[in-house]
């Protein structure tokens, strides 16, 4: 099967969320089936460094195979949060997209759209 | 059909659509079972800027749109018994409960009862520098900083024990969002405190409503991709809960938004950190063994929720007025407006900086890059794609007084006349900044009162 390279917008969605200066993002593939792509590729390390430019820290992310879903924690991420921050969106709620503006390549069959 | 309990949500921010109760109190009354209605108004920095009003006149400090919120349906809930439980209290509980009375007596249910829960403000009454720091905050300093409110997230059974009392409608202050849905839960089928299996399906009930139509199409709609039917008229959500622990989220028929697989996965991770502990004052709760299930249209079955023993402790939050925020804008639109768009946020840092008028500052070019972008401009400063018709450039400064925050908002407006070509549409403002720091405090130094009368004895 031929791999097409999508941003994660094509096939996944996401929420942002925060406590303090932490930002929480969630990631569900539309497709189940594309679960184990993601896994393999949305690492840690990767979601770290769309948020490297913000002094982001750590990134965690936690698997739940069962809903078909990760959680995202990024620590630093804020820049203060909506405590400190000096941004719009202090709170980091349009984050989501940024992380959806990752791209990871998918088979083109499980593509809902191109 | 006795084995299933209601809970709706009417609120799931201070600021939320004041109409959206309707329906749901609409369809708890059509679905004629036993059922509550909750309202979540309380973010975590509200109820700083409801202390400040309270400040300046003792009869404030609760939710302004609380009267505009129950006005609508508390005649219908009083007849149905249907409780309504809220923090809608936020800085002066008292104050809220009077508001509620004086709406009852003039909607003719004089003898609605009203129940007070207060014990949540210990500003008064806890040292905060002895407890232990919950969320390190590393960096700030706090020595210049004014205390405006410390509130303790307290649980689900003062509420409880309200409802036990006859309380039709519950008025907190800061409680834990979930423990506003655990509460008529826990009155309704008798879980003890330390039933963690029983409290987590509240929790996680609590947890899904909590943000009203958030779980029901709001901030998950995505034109093309996620589309909703009706987004100017998103249901908010309700839940029936079994005996059996059985746990349903749906939504009025006839509105807008949906309930599925989605929806419901976006807000079960909402603000969530680790999904084996998830943190409250009743219960930890455990989602990683949870599986969901469509049932029909607008229908989503969650199981395998799990609870373990709640935190020894309680978490604290005080805010603190600390520093000034000023903010300026201004626009530039047509040929070479990223070029003078540049020009204008350089010059408009190199004028704070010149004049001293604040501690931190950065610039935004919104339309190119403002939200994902860091103090320093970095997306915004290394962007090489194509021109926007129309760039607004942003200046925001963190100052130690508001004066300086105001001199510095006013330099937006001075490029009115001193900026490049077409600088036009000039807005500044100046906000006080609240500043939030989050503490551990051992639940018996928070004692919670519960108080309940008829509305024609609060005054």
């Amino acid at each position: 099967m031929e791999l097409i390279e999508v941003p994660l917008h094509a096939v996944a969605h996401s929420r942002a969320g925060d406590k303090g200066n932490r930002a929480n993002l969630s990631l569900m593939p539309y497709d189940p089936a594309l679960w184990p792509a993601l896994a393999e590729q949305v690492t840690e390390a990767r979601v770290l460094a769309l948020f490297a430019h913000r002094g982001a820290t750590r990134c965690t992310r936690y698997d739940l195979p069962l809903i078909h879903a990760f959680n995202f924690i990024i620590d630093d991420a804020l820049e203060g949060g909506v405590n400190g921050s000096l941004n719009l969106d202090g709170h980091g709620k349009s984050l989501s997209f940024r992380l959806l503006s990752l791209t990871v390549k998918v088979p083109a069959d499980k593509l809902p759209r191109t | 059909m006795s084995d299933l309990f209601l809970v709706g949500n009417g609120a799931g921010f201070s600021g939320d659509r004041v109409d959206a109760p309707i329906p749901v109190v609409r369809a708890l009354v059509q679905r004629g079972l036993p059922a509550a209605m909750f309202f979540e108004c309380l973010a975590e920095r509200t109820i700083a800027l409801a202390q400040i009003e309270k400040r300046r006149d003792p009869d404030a400090g609760y939710e302004p749109m609380l009267e505009r919120l129950l006005e609508p349906i508390l005649v219908d809930c009083a007849r149905a018994g249907i409780p309504i439980l809220g923090n809608f209290g936020a800085a002066n509980p008292m104050a809220a409960a009077r508001c509620v009375a004086r709406l009852a007596r003039r909607l003719g249910i004089p003898e609605l009862r009203i129940g007070v829960v207060t014990g949540d403000d210990v500003s008064g009454t806890v040292d905060l520098s002895k407890l232990a720091v919950h969320e390190a905050d590393a960096g700030l300093d706090m020595s210049a900083w004014t205390l405006v409110s410390a509130n303790a997230y307290i649980g689900a059974a003062p509420l409880a024990e309200a409802l036990a009392r006859g309380a039709q409608v519950v008025v907190a202050g800061r409680t834990s969002d979930p423990s506003l849905a655990i509460a008529p839960l826990m009155h309704h089928y008798g879980w003890a405190e330390d039933d963690w299996q029983a409290l987590a399906l509240g929790a996680a009930c609590g947890h899904l409503l909590e943000c009203g139509s958030q779980v029901t199409g709001g901030v998950f709609w995505d034109p093309g991709f996620k589309d909703i039917p009706d987004p100017a008229n998103i249901g908010f959500p309700y839940a029936e809960i079994g005996r059996d622990g059985s746990l349903v989220v749906t939504k009025p028929a006839g509105t807008g938004g949906l309930v599925d697989l989605r929806s419901v996965k976006e807000q079960l991770l909402y603000e969530l950190h680790d999904p084996a502990a998830y943190l409250t004052p009743d219960v930890v709760m455990d989602i990683t063994g949870v599986t969901l299930e469509q049932q029909g249209r607008d229908r989503v079955a969650l199981r395998g929720v799990k609870g373990h023993a709640r935190p020894e402790r309680l978490k604290v939050t005080a805010c603190y007025e600390g520093s000034w925020l000023g903010e300026g804008e201004v626009s530039v639109a047509g040929p070479n407006a990223l070029a003078r768009a540049r020009a204008t946020a350089d010059v408009l840092l190199q004028r704070v900086k010149q004049r001293g008028l604040g501690r931190r500052a950065r610039a935004d070019l919104i339309g190119i890059s403002a939200v994902h972008d860091s103090d320093a401009g970095a997306l915004w400063r290394s962007y090489d794609g194509p021109e926007p018709p129309e760039i607004r450039i942003r200046l925001a400064v963190e100052s130690a007084t508001r004066d300086d925050a105001d001199q510095a908002s006013r330099e937006a407006l001075a490029m009115l006349c001193c900026g490049t070509a077409g600088t036009s549409g000039a807005r500044w403002r100046v906000t006080p900044r609240i500043l939030t720091r989050s503490f551990l405090v051992p639940r018996e130094m928070v004692p919670t009162e519960v108080t309940v009368r008829e509305a024609r004895l609060w005054n």
